[in-house]
């Protein structure tokens, strides 16, 4: 279970987060919306680590933890980015072996082993020496999947999943995070504007409100 | 034909001298340059302030004015190098700058998602340079550097200027002893061969970054 308690988030003298609660019970799907600008991104790249809260606290079965320091032995978040940010030097195999082989010390075989079931389960059977730039948006995008997925993380998260696809490969993405759901036991949490993706794949919707806004009115 | 052969031997040891300034000051200047860059796109203020003043200086002066300053002008000061020390200097100093500022643009044009999703898959900063980022700053700055590299073979012979023997002087000698325009022609012949071969090896070198993009 994962709980964020009273997460505040500025930039500058901008709040762009005040004292946000939220919690996603395990394999539950939560999904994120709000209009432009509200800090959806910045909610997602809090929890990922990338941004610094303010203040507040983020609880991993109710153990306090940092996102900004992540260890090894326990990788709580994992980042499908909405551009993908796969790693163009590198074939599809090496960008999703490469931070298993380096960062938790996997050997060769078994990272690859590892990568081959991924890539089986997301239909990318096929790719593993081809580089990026020789896949379609949603191949990448399924890449982006399996690297994160291949450090096992306890929580995928991804950022407008559908904001890049076509309705044919937006639904097969949201089979994919269902997918996820009932065989990998996967908790997610989707930063959308889709409402309909949002409806037909979350257990949990939550608005994040835009604050500027509200002051305004 | 035999004076050909008989002027080869010192358009030799002038080409020897050109190749061995020319190889060390790439040698030194690369790896100094990508640090200097690192240096440029740090968050010192301070740093990038020095930084960027000594390219300014390097690169808006002439690198004969630099030559003669460095060999001619410290020792005015108390400073005195080598012939071929001040020459090494003043190129090493001089490349440093242009190598810096390519290897600025090249990392800069690298997208700030690779560091972020490097960060989020827990790689280290060292793991994320080597494995992530200088393959993709290479690919970017080859052809530029490339063209210092061609730039650079055909600089060795400002250092003519401060006496040392390469080979331009070499040629420059023979031609003047002998009044013929032989030597001039062979130095030029040599000069096409170092950047011919130059030319060829970085083609080679930037075909071997095709295969993604
Ligand atoms: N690095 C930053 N520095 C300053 N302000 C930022 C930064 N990143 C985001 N913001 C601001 O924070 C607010 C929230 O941005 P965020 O990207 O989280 O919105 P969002 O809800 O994801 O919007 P969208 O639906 O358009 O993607 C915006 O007003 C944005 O201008
Ligand atoms: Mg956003």
């Amino acid at each position: 279970m994962l709980e964020l308690k009273n997460i505040t988030k500025k930039f500058g003298s901008r709040t762009i987060l005040n004292k946000l609660n939220l919690t996603i019970l395990d394999q539950e799907i939560l999904a994120i919306v709000g209009p432009s600008g509200a800090g959806k991104t910045t909610l997602l790249r809090c929890l990922s680590g990338l941004e610094k809260v303010d203040s507040g606290q983020f609880l991993w079965n109710n153990q306090e933890f940092d996102p900004t320091e992540p260890s090894k032995d326990n990788q709580i978040t994992g980042v499908v980015f909405q551009s993908y940010e796969l790693f163009p030097n590198l074939t599809i195999i090496d960008n999703i072996t490469l931070a298993p082989r380096l960062v938790l010390k996997e050997d060769n075989s078994q990272a690859l082993q590892t990568a081959k079931q991924l890539l089986h389960d997301l239909d990318l059977t096929g790719k593993e020496e081809l580089y990026p730039y020789q896949l379609s948006g949603g191949q990448k995008q399924r890449v982006a999947i399996a690297r994160a997925l291949a450090m096992k993380p306890q929580i995928l998260c991804y950022d407008e999943p559908t904001s890049a696809l076509d309705p044919a490969l937006r639904a097969k993405v949201g089979e994919i995070i269902l997918q996820l759901k009932n065989n990998n036991k996967m908790t997610q949490i989707i930063v959308t504007h889709d409402m309909d993706f949002a409806h037909q794949v979350a257990d949990q919707i939550f608005t994040v409100k835009a604050l500027d806004f509200k002051k305004v009115d | 034909m035999n004076y050909i052969i008989s002027i080869m031997p010192s358009l030799l040891s002038g080409a020897k001298m050109t190749l061995i300034l020319f190889l060390w000051t790439l040698i030194i200047s690369i790896p100094l340059g990508i640090i200097v860059s690192l240096g440029l796109i740090s968050h010192f203020k301070i740093i990038r302030a020095i930084l960027k003043f000594y390219i300014w200086i390097m690169r808006g002066t002439p690198l004969l004015l630099q030559l003669i300053f460095i060999f001619y002008g410290l020792p005015i000061i108390g400073i005195i190098f080598q012939r071929y020390n001040a020459a090494l200097f003043a190129f090493i100093l001089n490349y440093t700058a242009y190598f810096a500022e390519i290897f600025r643009g090249g990392f800069q044009s690298v997208p700030g998602g690779q560091y972020e999703s490097a960060h989020v898959l827990q790689l280290t900063k060292w793991q994320t340079l080597r494995h992530i980022i200088i393959p993709q700053v290479s690919k970017i700055v080859i052809p530029s550097i490339g063209n210092e590299v061609i730039n650079l073979v055909k600089d060795t012979s400002l250092v003519y200027v401060i006496g040392l023997g390469e080979l331009l002087r070499a040629g420059n000698v023979a031609t003047a002893r002998d009044v013929t325009l032989v030597p001039l022609v062979l130095v030029g012949i040599i000069y096409l061969l170092m950047t011919g071969i130059a030319s060829f090896i970085l083609k080679k070198i930037e075909h071997s970054y095709s295969k993604w993009k």
